[in-house]
């Protein structure tokens, strides 16, 4: 799974949860500046990706993943080989 | 004396009778509490979804409110007070913990020497205490049991906590519970309950000075991955599809955990419960609350499915399809 597949799969979970078209979710946005995500919104993504990516992304993990670039880096580097 | 030693004949199954609710008079809006604390109407719709909900009154008390919600129901039932045999509260809200709620309202009701207990699961409360009734009239330890969710939240909680005060609120619902007729099948399915002791710090009260505290994120990650299953395993127990429910009816804690447990188990939202938008998180009345709602509003079809899912503090959980009466 490279990155650009994360960010698509991403995508399709932020357009579910919160309504946000996924062509806006790009690297370099804010969650909660720029898509308008609040924490609760989060916690959603984040359980969302554990089930779409197979990486669990701890409430401590969490509020450090500001934008999306965030996000994808942390399931790239945390995804397993069968990922 | 049956053959049995209990005091009734056993039951092939139980079912409610008849359902009760009460709200207190007071309605709170968004725009009340905002001249308390720093919050707004459009922060709670989109945070809570609640629009408004009720406060109890200084002297109203969770017994006071169990009254009136057990009144309506035994009234709709057809019963008297002499038939009932156990009366069971669930409530976690009461300010003093003797003596307790259930032998005061059977008195009040006019209920002669019933069997009488509270029972604090929290906002799972009254999901136990169905549980609890069906098994009794299946054993034959009661025939008709009045079951009670009960809560003046307000009592436990910080007004100027915008984190807690915008969502709890106070009310009673209530259900009367009988055998089904021979042949019939079950009217309350087999439960699916069990608890998370090692999460039991995420909501508490620390003791009887303090208020309600719970961590927001960590309950809500919770509600919305370890429960859908249990709510599946109640549908499988019952022999009931999740397609086949007339209504999802969950505690009513947050509008979005309520929404986000549907959506994972595949309930349309049409057919889910959304009672907290005018009574706020009422623990273990808001599942009562809502059916009695929805039952009186003619919502849900007599003899159809619903499945009630309850859970919260402890963290103890339940759930159980029900017939509609």
């Amino acid at each position: 799974m490279n990155e650009q597949e994360i960010l698509a799969g991403l995508g399709e979970i932020v357009e579910e949860i919160a309504g946000v078209p996924a062509d806006e979710v790009t690297p370099s946005k804010s969650f909660v500046d720029d898509l308008d995500i609040d924490s609760l919104s989060m916690v959603e993504i984040a359980v969302a990706a554990q089930d779409k990516f197979g990486v669990e992304i701890p409430d401590d993990q969490l509020k450090d993943l500001t934008t999306v670039q965030d996000v994808v880096n942390y399931v790239s580097k945390n995804a397993g080989g069968s990922a | 004396m049956t053959s049995s030693g209990s005091p009734f004949a056993p039951a092939a199954g139980a079912r409610i009778l008849s359902l009760g609710g009460y709200q207190p008079g007071n309605v709170v809006t968004n725009d009340d509490l905002a001249t308390q604390v720093d919050t707004s109407d459009e922060w709670i719709r989109s945070r809570v979804g609640i629009i408004s909900r009720r406060f109890a009154g200084p002297e109203e008390s969770v017994t006071d409110m169990a009254f009136e919600a057990g009144a309506k129901a035994l009234a709709g039932s057809g019963l008297s007070p002499g038939d009932i045999d156990l009366v069971i509260v669930a409530t976690c809200s009461t300010e003093a913990s003797i003596p307790n709620v259930s032998a005061v309202v059977a008195h009040r009701l006019g209920i002669v020497a019933p069997g009488a207990y509270d029972l604090n699961a929290a906002c799972a409360g009254f999901c136990y205490a169905m549980a609890n009734a069906s098994d009794a009239i299946r054993a034959g330890t009661a025939r008709h049991v009045l079951v009670i969710g009960s809560e003046k939240m307000t009592a436990w909680v910080d007004p100027t906590d915008r984190s807690t005060s915008i969502i709890f609120a106070d009310g009673a619902g209530a259900v009367v519970v009988g055998p089904v007729a021979d042949g019939e099948p079950p009217g309350i399915g087999p439960v699916a309950w069990g608890s998370a002791g090692d999460m039991a710090e995420k909501i508490v009260i620390a003791d009887r000075n303090s208020f309600l505290q719970q961590e927001g994120q960590a309950v809500f990650r919770w509600t919305t991955t370890a429960l859908h299953p249990i709510a599946a395993q109640a549908c499988e127990r019952a022999g009931v599809a999740v397609s086949e429910l007339s209504a999802f009816v969950p505690h009513q804690a947050n509008l979005r955990i309520v929404e986000a447990i549907a959506r994972r188990l595949g309930v349309p939202r049409e057919r889910v419960a959304d009672d907290i938008v005018h009574a706020g998180n009422t623990s273990s009345a808001s599942i009562p609350l809502a059916l009695s709602r929805m039952v009186e509003r003619g919502e849900l079809k007599s003899g159809s499915p619903a499945l009630l899912l309850g859970f919260g503090a402890g963290m103890c959980y339940a759930a159980q399809v029900i017939t509609v009466p």
